[in-house]
């Protein structure tokens, strides 16, 4: 029917008659007759299909988007809270670990220092954390459910059971009262520290974020490694040399998982990896440079002087914070651009495509 | 396979899913959509931009647009159209977007306080009044609908017009809608409709319409919003194989308790192989 619509005649009305709704039913692009000729874009000559009406002539291979607009939404969580609260999660889960373990081997400055350190870090974790929501008053809402398709849930109610045993920990050990609570106390937040300090990477890659969910595998990895160096750091700065063994363990340690998983991670990912690479995703490289040179310069002259010890924690820790503002920048500029978000997508279905029509990768 | 949401959260007696499909080849690209949304919703304004890339100056969905008119002008024929000008071949290709209303809905799995929830519809609203602004459903959405209000700091988006199916009224932009682009209805039966409309397309000629979110297969579980469009989704700013996040959520937890155990014993590893 639609061959004898005249040219010219549109194929959408406005019809009142509820009974009858035309417009509904229009072929747009029926009306005219003419030989169709496509533009040669890619993607319409999909799944061998019979080349016809509006179809493309020739595949194109670039890349397409809506005027290059992203298609997800940016996180609005602020660097400074988010990316330091990754930063001192790490160091205050890690240095629980590394105070617990001190003080079981007869390291008490060490001990103290990490119990101390921990507590203001967790502190610090908790503020950036409510000042970042929309309505801080209503953080208490994040205890009304226990969810653990939400990472953010989960978190919540390890924080929750981690801060007071944190707490005790360094009141125990600085007042040096209740020592055997305070044992207790440490081991517990030695335990739960483990949790703090890696859960924030499922916080971040349970996004449709690519760069942090592409990454679920290794930010794990990357983030247990960065703690240890920042853990390491603090002891370093904080305790005597005769007790800083553990802390230059701890911290050359850490910063060869986390360089290990950066690199299985930018491998892995290929182009998506690309804003670790670019602007403040570079803060990655930067911190990893910082912490090696922390955990080198304390493993050497850091056994004798003090003062290279000092600038070796503060190495490590400035790297551990690059390392964590570095990861949450590319994030939001891979979030930013809407080829991270297309082009893996696309991909993917090329991928299932060559599957089902049994052609090998 | 197909997922009843409402029965999978613990609905026992429900209404039958409803939804919207969107057809996009009758979209006139009038906007009475975004109006009706923001009027009956009491939506803010979204600023007034001008964007200068096409018509489009509402550019995407946010806390503030709950329906945004996605506007494209593609130098190639639409079917057997002719655009009426010598030697230049064009189409414009309009599509009101919207929430998916995901059968897997990743804003709801990640929200901490519970104010995301599923309703009896099938539909995923936000509780206002119980949101804590955390904005952890904003970068989940694989589609970017989702956002944090400025002005209330809380999350805000398309709610299905949740108050108005109560007293069995049809959304507000679907009930504005002059061609019938956006059709609302049970989600079993816009799917029957949609798969004919398919056909129609096809038969007339039209070789680059093709379905969108349709697919209970697919990396959400198929949408309770889905579309008839005429060229790849991401031409419309949507992504071609979105998945919800928390799919992958088993094998993250797997990874951060290795991690973990990792830190524990890397830090026990340091302490006791250094003299004292
Ligand atoms: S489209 Fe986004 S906001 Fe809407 S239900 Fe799905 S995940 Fe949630
Ligand atoms: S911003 Fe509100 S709705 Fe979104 S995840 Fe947080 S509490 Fe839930």
């Amino acid at each position: 029917m639609s061959e004898d619509r005249p040219a010219d005649q549109t194929d959408v009305r406005m019809d009142d008659d509820l009974a009858l709704r035309p417009e509904r039913e229009a072929t747009v692009g029926s009306a005219g007759g003419r030989e169709p000729r496509g533009d040669g874009r890619r993607g319409d000559r999909r799944r061998g299909e019979r080349r016809r009406g509006d179809r493309a002539m020739v595949p194109e291979a670039d890349f397409r988007s809506y005027y290059g607009l992203p298609v997800l939404n940016e996180p609005t969580w602020h660097d400074y809270d988010i990316a330091g609260y990754l930063f001192l999660g790490g160091l205050a889960g890690a240095s629980s670990i590394l105070a617990a373990a001190a003080g079981v081997t007869g390291r008490p400055r060490l001990a103290r220092a990490g119990k101390v350190g921990a507590l203001c870090a967790i502190g610090g974790s908790f503020y950036a954390l409510i000042h970042d929501l929309g309505k801080p008053s209503r953080f208490v809402n994040m205890l009304r459910v226990f969810k653990v398709t939400s990472p953010m849930s989960v978190g919540t109610w390890i924080l929750s059971a981690y801060g007071p045993q944190a707490g005790l920990a360094a009141v125990t050990a600085v007042t040096g009262r209740f020592p055997r609570l305070g044992r207790a106390a440490s081991a517990g937040a030695g335990l739960t520290g483990a949790a703090v300090a890696t859960y924030t990477a499922v916080l971040v890659a349970d996004t449709a974020v690519p760069l942090w969910h592409d990454g679920h595998r290794e930010l794990p990895l990357l983030f247990a490694g960065s703690a240890m160096a920042a853990a390491g750091g603090l002891g370093l700065l904080a305790a005597p040399l005769a007790e800083a063994g553990p802390a230059r363990g701890t911290a050359l340690l850490g910063t060869a998982l986390e360089a290990a998983a950066y690199l299985r991670m930018e491998r892995r990912l290929g182009p998506v990896a690309e804003p670790l690479r670019r602007g403040k995703g570079r803060l990655v490289r930067l911190g990893e440079g910082l912490s090696a040179a922390g955990a080198l310069l304390g493993a050497t002259a850091g056994r004798r002087s003090r003062a290279a010890a000092v600038a070796a924690g503060a190495a490590l820790l400035a790297g551990s914070a690059c390392t964590r503002f570095g990861v949450f920048h590319a994030g939001i500029a891979s979030a930013n651009d809407p080829a991270y978000t297309v082009e893996p997508q696309r991909a993917r279905l090329a991928a299932r495509e060559r599957q089902r029509n049994g052609v090998p990768e | 396979m197909s997922v009843d949401p409402a029965t999978a959260s613990g609905y026992t007696a429900h209404p039958q899913r409803m939804g919207f499909f969107t057809d996009t080849s009758v979209c006139i690209g009038c906007k009475a959509c975004e109006v009706a949304c923001k009027e009956w919703n009491a939506v803010p304004d979204d600023g007034m931009t001008f964007t200068g890339m096409s018509y489009d100056n509402t550019m995407s969905l946010s806390a503030d647009t709950w329906r945004h008119v996605a506007f494209i002008e593609q130098p190639r024929p639409l079917g057997h159209q002719d655009p009426g000008v010598e030697g230049m071949d064009f189409r414009w290709l309009m599509a009101s977007d919207v929430c998916k209303h995901c059968t897997h809905a990743a804003c709801l799995d990640v929200c901490p306080t519970g104010s995301l929830f599923r309703t009896e519809f099938g539909t995923v609203v936000v509780q206002d009044d119980i949101c804590n602004g955390c904005g952890y459903c904003v970068p989940a959405c694989p589609y970017g609908v989702i956002g944090k209000r400025e002005t209330t700091g809380v999350a805000a988006k398309c709610t299905l017009c949740y108050d108005r199916l109560g007293v069995g009224q049809e959304p507000a932009c679907a009930k504005s809608c002059p061609t019938d682009s956006i059709q609302f209805g049970e989600l079993d039966e816009l799917r029957e409709r949609a798969a004919r409309r398919l056909e129609q397309m096809r038969a007339a000629g039209v070789d680059s319409a093709r379905l969108y979110g349709h697919d209970p297969d697919d990396g959400v579980g198929g949408t309770g919003a889905f579309f008839l469009l005429l060229d790849e989704p991401e031409v419309y700013g949507l992504p071609p194989d979105p998945v919800v996040t928390t799919r992958d959520l088993p094998s993250m937890w797997r990874q951060a308790g290795i991690a973990a155990a990792v830190l524990l014993a890397g830090i026990a590893a340091a302490t006791w192989g250094s003299r004292t």
